[in-house]
């Protein structure tokens, strides 16, 4: 699992697993926290009735509110509390009853010259997320929060508004409702890191939050690097900001540990600063020290009144919450005996296709098998793939009875799929499939080796490369027929025999 | 001559003894007359004031009621938005920009047949006492044009005392309506925090601001609160539940009602405003009311709380202009530069001063020692008031220490124009309402006002009292 890209120097894990035990990198451990920022997926925007909608044409999603005009009042929208809430129920939080506070500063493509925040009151707070292998990442909190209009600077260097000849700005996304996700400092790997971000994002797809996109910004992630010595106090932590991709926090942090730790190794400070992640040469460059940080000037926004979801609200929310991404992985899991973190749980669980592989399961088909085709041959497919549950039953039963083998299954598998449907004895019996009885298969065998004496003394001198060759010639010789399993534990007995 | 209350002029347009195009034409000969003296308006609508006036006669013509402000002539403070008639606050940062949307109030107005006349002058973005802080210059007071006419909304006050319109709208941030309306010699209502949604009123001090009337009399006060009053859902902060009928709470008089004195309250009335106090005491008892002697000890730190409070918001309120998306920008080398040119080009002294002051209540490591304790003497003041009215039902103060003071008396000094609302921003700060009423006049014959000052919702009491100080100049003059 460990990962050097945009490092220096050596990088060993003590630990293969993420395990959450200690892991060090020259004797130090990484503590990572992050916030996660996720548009909800909302007609409307936070506190007006435009629409939020990304793509649009520029500055057509706006009015008196988004705008900051003067006389426009907020009014919050009761669609964006309750995905809010979702997200809380789903990250195990305690729904309080909340604030919103103004954050005062300027910038061009913050209307109001303030955004509106949750602050010392957000909505949801203490929860954790759990990671597909078990360990736990703490949640802090998950507040509500306003998007920012979105700023194009025009010549200069690196696309900044410093030294930008002019800048235009589109205040579609101003005022898009925005849940900010802030994790304790409970990371220990970038590669945690990446699970947490990719386990968010199941989530948040799965209870209708947000589309979750991180290349078109709907997901923002920051992340907060230290590092220490264990058993010493946690390091000057520096957040590491313009992370576009689950791939690039990976990089961002490995590549921000070890510049921590060259820097604790050479006996210089860390100081506490934001820095850009750039993509294209790999490093993080300071963006901010903590001195340059801005006053905020919060207080209670006295546009808004207190927000105090009544106890059937959030019973009405708790009662519509579909099944989670680690609920259902541990259903399939425990249906077929797959570990719940393993790739064909995981994959299948992903595209929300485990209901399905039930289905099938339900319709006398085995489960096992049943996962293993949908996770090789539904990769097109949705969550409802158009082949009924029956027809992909009655495949796996052909094959524990023996009536097909892997190749064949395959071949029907993928007719079955490209119809949308089938019976599979039929295709299987159009296809001249039948599978051949043992006696035949032996007999077939004997054949092989009688036709191939050289191959087989070779093999039988021990060359194992041989065994390709004659298992080849006797699925040849039975047209496809033949389990190719059976030959090889056939050839195997004979040679020891 | 047509009649000048509103209750009498809608009356007549609905009834069809009485054209809306007669009344409007009247006042506006008025405003011809006298406006270039008093320059209450920053704008007045004469072309869209007689379109609106004929299609109330038309509506009425044609048998429909256009309601129960029909062809009443309304003038509106300037931080007010109307949909595509500028909007300027008195403030040069808003110079020609018009607004793409109404405000509720205003709607409302029109709603109920109404006829909007102008736009009133104000001090800039409701900031001062005495209106001398308008950008466009200052409305001087009918009563007298040496003297300023009160403020923030002088120009409101102004317009309905010289004629210019039967009621007018204004806001009231720290007294904002009801000092105005003393010095000008009308009613000027003040009423509960929510009770008129804020939609499409600039923003001051978000808390504190109400929309309320200047009328000639009580009931034309408490007709337009009727109108203008009621829930919005463009308000989160406008009371959701329905309020009674303040036109049906003055038909009751004022026998048993607990009219409170405050024994503590902060001295610095002059002697003749003291007296006219003591007569409207005088009139209540005789009126059947009880006069019960109460206690606010929290009022006295009222000022100071209100000028961390509003200055506060009024700093995150007026960060908005910042050139980049409307009213005034001026270029420079940067849009840190840009931001500080056009500020610094668009702002007034008074505002400056405020956006500063708030800024730095606010500033980490002063946000609890100014901020954070001025919220919690406006806690203070609440929880006095609200013992006090166990035992009373509305209190009596002067509304102003003095009356209208000459032109330049106050400007140099920020603190004795704060001064002017010493007795007026208590109840801002507690979110109650309050009016003043005219009773009687004092030095050099001008105006004297009483305020009048409830509970969270007390109006319908405080109407009752209104009525009766009213009745009691009437029985007098």
């Amino acid at each position: 699992m460990s990962e050097s890209q945009g490092t220096t120097g050596s990088m060993v894990y003590k630990a293969g697993a993420v395990t959450g035990d200690e892991i060090l990198v020259d004797g130090w451990e990484l503590i990572v926290g992050l916030e996660v920022h996720v548009e909800l997926a909302t007609a409307t925007k936070l506190f007006s009735a435009s629409a939020n909608r990304f793509g649009d044409e520029p500055n057509t999603n706006i009015d008196p509110v988004t705008l900051g005009l003067p006389g426009a009042l907020p009014v919050l929208n009761r669609h964006a509390v309750e995905l809010a809430m979702r997200i809380g129920l789903a990250l195990n939080c305690t729904i309080q009853p909340s604030t919103f506070h103004r954050k005062n500063y300027f910038y061009p493509d913050q209307p109001k010259a303030y955004q509106i925040s949750q602050y010392d009151q957000p909505i949801n707070i203490d929860g954790f997320l759990a990671l597909p292998g078990g360990k736990k990442i703490g949640i802090e909190r998950a507040h509500l929060e306003e998007d920012t209009g979105k700023s194009t600077h025009i010549g200069g260097a690196g696309g900044r508004i410093h030294g930008s000849d002019y800048s235009l700005i589109d205040f579609n996304r101003a005022g898009v409702p925005l849940v900010e996700i802030v994790s304790r400092p409970d990371i220990r790997t970038s590669e945690e890191a990446r699970q947490y971000v990719t386990e968010l994002r199941s989530i948040l797809v799965a209870i209708g939050a947000s589309d979750a996109k991180m290349e078109e910004g709907s997901m923002r992630c920051d992340a907060n690097v230290s590092v220490h010595k264990p058993g010493m106090p946690y390091g000057t932590r520096c957040e590491i900001k313009n992370v576009n991709s689950i791939r690039s926090l990976g990089r961002a942090i490995d590549y921000e540990m070890r510049r921590q730790i060259d820097m604790n190794e050479a006996g210089e400070t860390v100081r506490q600063e934001t820095r850009h992640w750039n993509e294209n040469d790999g490093r993080t460059h300071t963006l901010r020290s903590k001195e340059d940080a801005d006053d905020y000037r919060y207080f209670l926004e006295p546009d808004l009144v207190p927000l105090d979801p009544s106890p059937e609200w959030i019973q009405a929310v708790r009662d519509a919450m579909p099944m989670l991404p680690g609920a259902r992985r541990a259903r399939l899991s425990a249906s077929t005996g797959q570990p719940a973190d393993g790739e064909a749980v995981m994959v299948v669980v992903e595209r929300g296709q485990d209901d399905y592989v039930l289905e099938v399961a339900a319709a006398g088909g085995d489960v096992g098998r049943a996962l293993i085709h949908v996770k090789e041959g539904f990769a097109d497919e949705g969550a409802t793939p158009t082949v009924p549950a029956a027809d992909l039953a009655g495949l796996t039963r052909l094959e524990v009875g023996g009536q097909l083998t892997a190749t064949q299954a395959k071949t029907v598998l993928a007719e079955i799929v490209a119809n949308g449907g089938g019976d599979a004895a039929a295709i299987a019996a159009a296809k001249g499939f039948e599978a051949m009885d043992t006696g035949a298969l032996e007999a077939m065998v004997d054949q092989v080796i009688a036709d191939n004496a050289a191959v087989w003394s070779k093999y039988c001198s021990g060359e194992e490369k041989a065994m390709g060759a004659l298992v080849g010639a006797a699925m040849k010789a039975s047209q496809g027929k033949a389990d190719g399993k059976l030959v090889t534990a056939l050839l195997q007995a004979k040679r020891t025999a | 001559m047509t009649p000048r209350t509103a209750i009498q002029i809608a009356a007549g347009v609905r009834a069809g003894t009485l054209k809306a195009a007669d009344v409007l034409e009247e006042h506006l000969a008025r405003i011809d007359a006298r406006e270039s003296d008093v320059h209450a308006f920053n704008l007045v609508m004469t072309d869209q004031a007689r379109a609106a006036a004929a299609a109330i006669d038309a509506a009425v013509a044609a048998g429909n009621d256009p309601g129960p402000l029909a062809g009443v002539p309304v003038a509106l403070k300037d931080n007010m938005c109307t949909h595509g008639i500028p909007t300027t606050c008195s403030s040069k940062m808003l110079q020609g920009w018009k607004p793409p949307y109404d405000a509720t109030a205003v709607i409302r107005l029109a709603a109920a047949g109404a006829v909007a006349v102008g736009k009133t002058n104000l001090d800039e973005f409701a900031m001062g006492s005495s209106t001398e802080n308008s950008a466009f210059g200052p409305t001087r007071n009918p009563h007298d044009l040496s003297r300023v006419p009160g403020g923030s909304s002088g120009g409101s006050a102004a317009a309905v005392a010289a004629g210019f319109a039967s009621v007018s709208l204004g806001s009231d941030t720290g007294g904002s309506i009801r000092q105005p309306a003393a010095l000008c010699g009308v009613v000027g209502v003040k009423p509960t925090y929510g009770y008129v949604s804020r939609y499409g009123l600039v923003a001051f001090a978000s808390s504190l601001d109400q929309i309320g009337p200047f009328t000639h009399t009580v009931e034309d006060s408490a007709l337009l609160l009727d109108v203008i009053g009621g829930h919005d859902i463009l308000d989160s902060t406008s009371i959701p539940a329905r309020q009674p009928s303040l036109r049906d709470a003055i038909k009751q008089d004022v026998t048993g009602l607990r009219v409170g004195r405050i024994t503590d309250l902060p001295e610095g009335a002059d002697p003749d405003v003291a007296e006219r106090l003591e007569a409207a005491f005088d009139a209540l008892r005789a009126a059947g009311a009880t006069i019960v002697d109460v206690q606010v000890p929290a009022f006295s730190y009222g000022l100071t709380a209100y000028y961390l409070i509003a200055p506060a918001e009024a700093s995150s309120n007026l960060a908005r202009y910042d050139g980049v998306r409307y009213g005034l920008r001026v270029n420079a080398a940067d849009t840190n530069a840009m931001y500080g040119a056009t500020r610094v080009a668009g702002f007034g002294e008074e505002v400056q001063r405020r956006i500063m002051l708030g800024t730095y209540a606010l500033s980490a490591g002063y946000y609890d020692a100014y901020y954070g304790k001025a919220l919690k003497v406006r806690r203070l003041i609440a929880d006095d008031f609200d013992r006090a009215y166990q035992h009373a039902d509305v209190l009596l103060t002067p509304t102003s220490p003095t009356v209208a003071f000459p032109f330049g008396s106050k400007s140099d000094n920020p603190f004795a124009m704060y001064l002017c609302d010493v007795y007026t921003i208590p109840t801002n700060l507690a979110g109650h309402p309050a009016m003043s009423v005219p009773f009687g006049t004092g030095a050099e014959g001008l105006p004297v006002g009483v305020q009048i000052l409830a509970g969270t919702l007390g109006e319908p009491q405080m109407f009752r009292a209104a009525a009766a100080l009213e009745r009691a100049m009437g029985v007098s003059k």
